[in-house]
């Protein structure tokens, strides 16, 4: 790299800096910087300050108090194994932003929304567009046809679906919400999105009040991703060992015990299955990045509880 | 202000007269109805001399000599009172369509454009009479004067202002209910007037106002200011009906979707225009296409009734809001042909538009941000050409228990009430206690085997999602439910909630065992 002196004996009518010189050094400095054959440095003070995006609420009181909400202008994402809570706190979003009678959209990739469990979590569905990716498939056997599993290239052609009509929707624009569920997708297809796409999503979504969230199994989206959360559920990996030997640890879980009517804890796999029930869930949530708001040295969560509600 | 009245007299036979003109010196009768039932509807001046009434039968009337019968045509009917009304709007825009045979216009500032009442009087007839209608005009002050004067009188008449009784006085009574000889209540005052010896209007007209309200009512007092001319009221004016239709006739069949978007573009403007100038908006757009088929006309038909081939293809485009953009209205049906093409040539195009008023809308500084009509339209076209129609829109749930009853309903933002926005963290907050876990439906559900034992499932295994396999850690259920057995496709199931051991953690799926068919399936997994 060549360097270059910073005060060096000026051409004559440009500004020198000579012991005794009466200019402040100040402004010989950034008159130097103006005269100097590098266009490319732009004065700090110039620099466009880019005002916090505003926060609004998620649904969960903890993960906003954990957060500060979801910021608008941004993409978020949301990543976590299978029944960690990522479609409850979907849920939960969506119905926050209906009930702010913003516009939601939905791209669903793998077509796995719950239209009952959406309309308990309290989502308005007059303000919730639901797009359906599916790839068709092109086989003579209706039997196959009818059970037929969502191979791999399926998937590619249904993630690329979800692509682009997410384009259309932020291109659109006027939704204060749009949620791409990825959830259901394997991982080795989801990793394969560009990052050219986020990046793009990214910056259709600047500047404008839409709060873009993404659902993944794992981060896929790196530095475009204004706010990262991973959740989890407890005890994971020494799950069935807790419910054998320490059930009340993995009750912790699942929230077990409080079906028991008596003073049993241990969780019986005798004949008692009918008088158990699924109560909810213990998410654990934690945010890996965060540029709305300064990181601190230790990773933050925030734990809250879902209720499971049996319909039908 | 004055008011000018055109009187056809016996319209249906001037109406077959003018397809027939040689007839006109002749006498000629209008029948109706039935044959052998027919009888005498209508008949000129002629007919009348030689004694021929209303209501005789066909069988007296051809008895008389020298009469010409036709059959009552009320296809020539309309054409005339159109060609009349054609006639008298060439004067004034203020027109009342008052019978088919009288029509009245408001001269309101017209002396300026087209002379003096008089010369506007003889001007109308003698237009009127061009079309080959003959008929009586009348001027005057108020509308029904001038419908009496025009009845009464033959040819023009031009009654001055505040000459409207004397005028008039020479008119028989009969003529103040003429077109109404049906009606039993003009019949009874007819007979009534008959007896008081009232034969004409000034007679009517001088007598006292209180004691023939005592005996007559308001419809006495009513008839004696017709009978003086002092009625006023304002015109009902005609509105022609609006009809917004744009046609091309093509010489050389159109294939390509391009130059036929070049055409609908021009279509459209045109008719954004025409509806622009009346303040009107539509939210419907009819396109009809004239196709080649290369048939003849026999095979054609053969065809068409066996469903192999059509001539006439048509879409028809409906937006939720009223609007006027010719460029998204192109766009949109450039989509719309695109998944549903022709299949055939085109050789004609028809595009019409249901014509509604605009809706306002106002934006406010304190509504929450909502997608634009016209741009959320074209989105949601776009998005159905990539996912499919019934794959994008809003749903609805339905009232029944059976698994994903909904149904997909075309997505339209609802009208946002003038409210101030509320805070985004406050009401919709939920408490942790509130918070619903959501399942994750599987589409379609996923058959596995299930090991039961001592009626509780103990271990799972699919052939499609892998994952899936394993040792059920924990089951809560059965939970039994049923339903619409009273129609041809009930159901019928067994739910359970299931823990399964996984890689990365446990996972909670929803079991279910069709009591029908005995199949297991998992329905979904909460999340």
């Amino acid at each position: 790299m060549s360097s270059f002196p910073l005060f060096s004996i000026a051409p004559a009518g440009r500004p020198d800096f000579t012991p005794g010189s009466e200019m402040p050094a100040r402004a010989i400095f950034v008159n130097t910087l103006r005269a100097s054959s590098l266009p490319m440095i732009v004065p700090a003070s110039r620099l466009a300050v880019h005002p916090a995006p505003e926060l609004v609420s998620s649904g969960i009181r903890e993960l906003d108090a954990l957060t500060g909400g979801l910021p608008r202008g941004c993409l978020s994402e949301i990543c976590g194994p299978n029944s960690s809570g990522r479609t409850s706190l979907l849920l939960a979003a969506l119905a926050a932003a209906t009930q702010r009678e913003e516009a939601c959209a939905l791209v669903d990739v793998s077509d796995s929304f719950d239209p009952e469990s959406a309309a308990l979590a309290g989502v308005s569905f007059e303000r919730l567009l639901w797009v359906r990716c599916e790839q068709k498939q092109k086989s003579c056997d209706p039997h196959r046809h009818k059970a037929a599993e969502k191979t791999g290239k399926q998937m590619e052609g249904m993630v690329e679906q979800a692509l682009r009509v997410t384009d259309l929707l932020l291109q659109s624009g006027g939704f204060g919400l749009v949620a791409i569920n990825l959830a259901d997708v394997p991982f080795k297809t989801v990793r394969r999105i560009p990052l050219a796409s986020w990046f793009r999503f990214q910056r259709a979504v600047e500047h404008t009040p839409t709060v873009l969230l993404a659902i993944t199994p794992e981060p896929c989206a790196q530095t475009c991703a204004t706010l990262l959360l991973k959740m989890q559920s407890e005890s994971l990996g020494d799950g069935r060992r807790s419910l054998v030997k320490k059930p009340s640890a993995f009750c912790s879980q699942l929230s077990v015990e409080k079906s028991f009517s008596d003073t049993q804890q241990q969780v019986d796999h005798g004949n008692t299955s009918h008088t158990q029930l699924l109560e909810g869930f213990h998410v654990h949530t934690e945010i890996l990045r965060s540029r709305v708001q300064r990181k601190p040295a230790r990773s933050v969560t925030a734990a809250f509880t879902t209720k499971a509600v049996r319909t039908g | 202000m004055p008011f000018a009245c055109i009187f056809v007299p016996d319209l249906p036979v001037q109406a077959l007269l003018r397809t027939e003109p040689e007839l006109r010196s002749q006498a000629v009768v209008v029948l109706e109805g039935e044959t052998p039932l027919q009888k005498v509807f209508a008949m000129n001046e002629h007919a009348r001399r030689a004694g021929v009434d209303r209501g005789m039968t066909r069988l007296q009337v051809e008895t008389c000599a020298d009469l010409v019968l036709r059959t009552r045509s009320l296809l020539q009917e309309d054409a005339a009172h159109a060609a009349l009304l054609d006639c008298v709007q060439s004067f004034s825009p203020q027109v009342e369509d008052v019978a088919p045979d009288t029509v009245v216009l408001d001269l309101a500032g017209l002396q300026t454009l087209f002379g003096p009442l008089p010369k506007i009087a003889r001007d109308l007839a003698h237009r009127a009479s061009q079309l080959c209608l003959e008929c009586s005009v009348a001027v005057a002050s108020n509308p029904d004067t001038a419908m009496l004067a025009a009845r009464g009188f033959s040819g023009v008449t031009v009654i001055p202002q505040a000459k409207e009784a004397e005028q008039l006085g020479r008119l028989p009574m009969e003529i103040l209910f003429a077109g109404k000889q049906d009606d039993a209540e003009s019949e009874q005052l007819v007979e009534t007037f008959q007896r008081w010896g009232i034969h004409y209007l000034r007679e009517l007209a001088a007598l006292p106002s209180v004691a023939l309200s005592e005996r007559l009512g308001e419809r006495g007092v009513y008839l004696q200011k017709l009978a003086r001319g002092e009625t006023s009221r304002t015109l009902i004016p005609l509105e022609p009906p609006l009809n917004f239709q744009e046609a091309i006739e093509l010489e050389h069949p159109l294939v390509l979707l391009e130059p036929l978007a070049f055409l609908l573009s021009q279509m459209l403007e045109q008719l954004c225009a025409r509806l622009s100038s009346r303040a009107l908006a539509t939210q419907e757009l009819r396109l009809e296409l004239e196709l080649q088929t290369g048939w003849q006309n026999d095979e054609l038909v053969d065809r068409v009734e066996r469903g192999e081939a059509r001539q006439h293809f048509q879409r028809t485009l409906r937006i939720p809001v009223p609007i006027l953009d010719s460029k998204t209205f192109l766009k949109l049906l450039q989509l719309d042909l695109k998944a549903h093409p022709p299949g055939a040539p085109i050789t004609k195009m028809h595009l019409s538009a249901e014509p509604v008023r605009p809706r306002p809308a106002q934006n406010g500084l304190f509504l929450p941000p909502s997608p634009e009509t016209e741009k959320l339209e074209l989105t949601l076209a776009r998005i159905a050409a990539v996912v499919g129609e019934d794959r994008v829109g809003s749903l609805q749930l339905l009232d029944t228990h059976r698994r994903d009853g909904f149904r997909m309903q075309h997505f339209a933002m609802p009208q946002l009430a003038a409210k101030p926005r509320a805070n985004g963290n406050s009401h919709s907050q939920q408490n942790s206690d509130d918070l619903v876990t959501a399942l994750r439906i599987f589409r379609p559900p996923v058959a596995v085997t299930v090991n039961v034992q001592d009626g509780r499932p103990t271990h799972i295994a699919s052939h499609k999602k892998k994952e899936i396999d394993g040792t059920i850690l924990w089951a809560a259920g059965p939970w039994r439910s049923s339903g619409d057995w009273w129609e041809q496709d009930g159901w019928a199931r067994d739910e359970w909630d299931i823990a399964v051991q996984q890689e990365p953690g446990i996972a909670f799926y929803r079991l279910v065992r069709d009591l029908l068919s005995g199949r297991w399936l998992v329905e979904g997994s909460y999340d």
